[in-house]
């Protein structure tokens, strides 16, 4: 379904040839032009009953994230009670839109969600990455083995990365193909599918024209949601491409009427970077998409700062660091 | 209520300590005019700000002979070193008061605050800090070793970039070693009388900077007052014209700086996002009160709906409003009598037939305000394609090939500036080099440095400012003689020397192969521009 539509996009057969010709044949990015308007969102000034009600728009669009090497089930239980209950010290706040961690963690997450989860009649979703992540240095077979266990274990949401070298060495019809693939696998059993996350992994496209070929292929292949970065490469996401990347988003839904979300990840610490985010967002695609399902900040630290800015809204006065929960 | 409607976030007009009433600032000192005074309004409020004096012959007579007397006495014998140790230190008393003056600008203008705050006034800082470094590297301005400055120069702005104008008039003039009578606008004279105290702050010598506030009339005894040396004036080409005929003959040297119709011409491979972005800016800016605005929007016929949808979503997305608030993009027209024009010209433009699409949004009841407006369909023959509506008013006509493009962006009296949006770096360069515009911006719009030169071929003026070039406007070789008039002060040191000598004839020469070469340069530097 999503293929026919590509074809109609793309407008011939899905080849090599075609898609190359597709994805060469969009306008460019002027770099300054681009920077210079991301620049101009982020001079927006967002007071009062406008900060309160952006702050916890930001929470609600958290993935709160963990993935270290390091992860326990212990702390991903920790985490996973930090996003159904964010400040305990005020039940007014919102839960985050999901937990993010590694394909071998999600059966804990799901567990320590409980009722709170998805899947268990709550809003909190579990989104797994997968493929390889985060270099996706591995044969498709190990990458699909990769998406179809996180999505039997229960993921919600698939974060897969695009394969940057056959991308950079400019092998299009490999990177769609193999997002067809995964598409594929996040298919459950009962026909359903785990959403769709793309990581473009932008810090190492280079160019804001890559950006915008990705962004096209990862669409017309059948993402859910395009999404900046993996987070371990520098740099992530930067407004600049974010807002890049809304911008197609936005011209997608013009051309097709199809929605289509943007996760940038990585880097985004500050409640006040976060606001200008969400600025970009509804000056570019539109109010609509600041929605857990079209919009989301992969952040881990992101939290805690809009946690001390809500509680300095409703006190007054700033509190500190040992007045939220470090995880 | 949606996350859109951002809240107000008006800046603080507390930092602002105004008097109720402001004299002239002549010698040093404010006296009151002797004219009738008037009343200077904030035209997004039409509230009152202050009274300003209005100067008349006699005023302006003393404010020339101040001058007169700072340059003979102090300023032309002051080393170049130690003029820009003036110029520096004004230069950081803008940055200083920055906020202040930027909250000024916007009351008194009714320009968006985000746009004085980090347009205008950061840019008039740029300006003393450059010319600054100027001062004492005059034998490299390229008018030989030592050039001579002029004298006093009497100059006259416009009220579409108050503070900004008074910046690219006075800091060349006083790193050339002149002494300046400035006549602000009568619609816009607040920053120009806060620039006074910054004057006075930074202990300039008196006489050196005077400033007299009045109307047309003030404007026109300070041009036509025998003992000025140079006269310089951005504005409209009607008052240009005059001031060009009634100078003729006097000796007195002019740089004129008027009125454009600028072309913006984007191609069908143009970087499209960004291409909206600098048609918004190109004429949205400053409610497209902008002498270089991109008011004719040439568009390839093949993207010509695909640009005017995306325009209009984009426009659609401007906040008008409260100049002070610092989320707003487009503020006040700055009087009614330019609102009047504005309204006369797009009722013109939909009586020729083009079709006129304005944004909606509420429009406050007080004060002067235009919705931004597209006009589609226009054609060459069109008034609203011809003359300058100065507003926020895009006219859109297509073309089909490149030499379409640059006949078309040719075909007006003016030529201030014009823009170019491509992919293909080639055709940005051969299209640059056939538009008969003084700047030429590629891939960005309305971009401004104190080191690049800008003015106008045709009716748009002459000479120009900024850079070298705007240096040499306030200069003269050593060995030129610049005053062919007599006249009672000649017999001061500074301009005894030389008579008439077939070195002028040759000087004239230098100075036509110098605005050739400053072309080139301008088009070269226009890649960089920003």
């Amino acid at each position: 379904m999503s293929i026919d539509l590509a074809r109609t996009v793309v407008g011939a057969e899905l080849s090599e040839r075609s898609l190359r010709g597709f994805v060469l044949g969009l306008p460019g990015v002027d770099a300054v032009g681009l920077e210079q308007r991301a620049a101009a969102l982020a001079t927006r000034s967002i007071k009062t009953s406008s900060k309160r009600r952006a702050l916890d728009t930001i929470v609600s669009l958290i993935d709160l994230t963990t993935l270290e090497g390091a992860d326990t089930p212990g702390k991903v239980r920790s985490l996973a009670a930090k996003a159904v209950l964010p400040d305990p010290s005020d039940a007014g706040c919102p839960q985050v839109a999901a937990v993010c961690v590694y394909g071998d963690m999600v059966p804990y997450a799901v567990e320590a969600l409980g009722a709170a989860h998805a899947g268990a009649g709550g809003s909190i979703n579990v989104a797994a990455v997968a493929t390889a992540f985060p270099s996706g240095r591995a044969s498709l077979r190990v990458k699909l083995a990769d998406t179809a266990d996180a999505v039997a274990a229960g993921a919600d949401e698939i974060d897969m990365v695009i394969d940057r070298g056959a991308f950079l060495s400019g092998r299009y019809s490999e990177v769609f193909d193999e997002i067809v693939a995964v598409k594929e696998a996040c298919r459950r059993g009962d026909g359903t599918s785990a959403h769709l996350k793309v990581i473009l992994e932008t810090g190492e496209l280079s160019t804001y024209d890559n950006v915008r070929r990705a962004s096209w292929l990862a669409i017309l292949a059948g993402a859910d949601f395009i999404k900046t970065s993996t987070g371990k490469v520098s740099p992530a996401a930067t407004l600049p491409v974010t807002l890049l990347m809304l911008e197609v988003v936005r011209d997608w839904h013009r051309l097709t009427g199809e929605l289509v979300g943007v996760k940038p990840a990585g880097g985004i610490r500050s409640s006040k970077d976060a606001v200008r985010y969400l600025v970009t967002v509804a000056e570019t695609a539109g109010e609509r998409w600041l929605d857990p399902h079209l919009f989301r900040f992969g952040a881990s630290s992101l939290l805690n700062d809009v946690l001390l800015q809500r509680q300095k809204l409703a006190s007054g006065h700033y509190s500190g660091a040992d007045y939220v929960t470090i995880d | 209520m949606t996350f859109l409607d951002y809240a107000p976030a008006p800046e603080s007009r507390a930092i602002l300590n105004l008097r109720p009433s402001y004299g002239l600032f002549i010698d040093g000192e404010f006296v009151d005019g002797h004219g009738a005074p008037f009343r200077t309004i904030s035209p997004a409020s039409e509230e009152t700000i202050a009274e300003i004096s209005t100067a008349d012959e006699h005023d302006v007579d003393l404010a020339v002979r101040a001058a007169r007397r700072a340059y003979d006495r102090v300023w032309s014998k002051l080393s170049g070193a130690d003029r820009g140790k003036y110029l520096f230190r004004i230069a950081r008393l803008v940055q200083e008061r920055a906020r202040e003056l930027a909250v000024a600008e916007s009351l008194d203008n009714g320009k968006p605050i985000k746009e004085s705050r980090d347009v205008d006034v950061p840019l008039v800082a740029a300006w003393f800090f450059y010319y600054a470094g100027w001062a004492d590297k005059l034998d490299h301005v390229g008018l030989g070793p030592a050039p001579r400055a002029l004298g006093v120069a009497g100059q006259v702005i416009p009220w579409n970039f108050p503070l900004l104008m008074l910046a690219w008039k006075i800091a060349p003039a006083l790193a050339a070693g002149n002494t300046v009578v400035l006549k602000p606008a009568e619609t816009t004279p607040l920053t120009a009388l806060l620039f006074a105290e910054i004057v006075q702050q930074a202990g300039v010598p008196a006489g050196v900077v005077n400033i007299v506030t009045g109307a047309g009339e003030t404007g026109r005894r300070l041009v036509n007052h025998p003992d000025v040396d140079k006269v310089a004036f951005t504005g409209s080409t009607a008052v240009g014209r005059e001031i060009a005929r009634s100078i003729a003959g006097t000796g007195k040297k002019v740089t004129l700086e008027l009125g454009g119709k600028a072309a913006n011409i984007v191609f069908d491979d143009a970087p499209i996002d960004q291409a909206i972005e600098g048609v918004v800016n190109g004429i949205f800016f400053n409610q497209g009160h902008v002498c270089c605005a991109g008011s004719r929007l040439l568009v390839q016929e093949s993207v010509h709906d695909e640009v005017v949808d995306r325009l209009k979503a984009r426009l659609s997305t401007l906040r008008l409003g409260d100049p002070l608030d610092k989320n707003t993009d487009i503020g006040a027209i700055n009087s009614a009598e330019q609102l009047a024009r504005i309204r006369e010209l797009s009722d013109v433009g939909e009586a020729e037939g083009a079709e006129r699409w304005s944004a909606e949004c509420a429009i406050p009841d007080r004060g002067f305000w235009f919705a931004p407006t597209i006009f589609d369909g226009v054609s060459t023959s069109s008034r609203i394609a011809r003359e300058e509506i100065f507003g926020p008013v895009l006219s859109v006509l297509t073309f089909r090939t490149p030499d379409e493009a640059i006949a078309k962006a040719n075909n007006t009296p003016y030529g201030l500036s014009a823009g170019i949006w491509t992919d293909k770096g080639s055709r940005m360069l051969a299209v640059a080099d056939r538009l008969r515009a003084g700047v030429v911006w590629a891939n960005t719009f309305n971009r401004f440095d104190p080191a690049s030169p800008f003015g106008g071929y045709k009716e748009s003026g002459y000479g120009r400012e900024g850079g070298r070039q705007g240096l040499a406007a306030y200069l003269a070789s050593a060995d030129a003689r610049t005053a062919l008039a007599p006249r009672a002060s000649d017999a001061s040191p500074a301009r005894s020397d030389a008579l008439p000598t077939p070195e002028d004839a040759k000087a004239g020469r230098a100075a036509k192969s110098r605005s050739v070469s400053s072309r080139t340069e301008s088009s070269t530097r226009k890649g960089s521009a920003r």
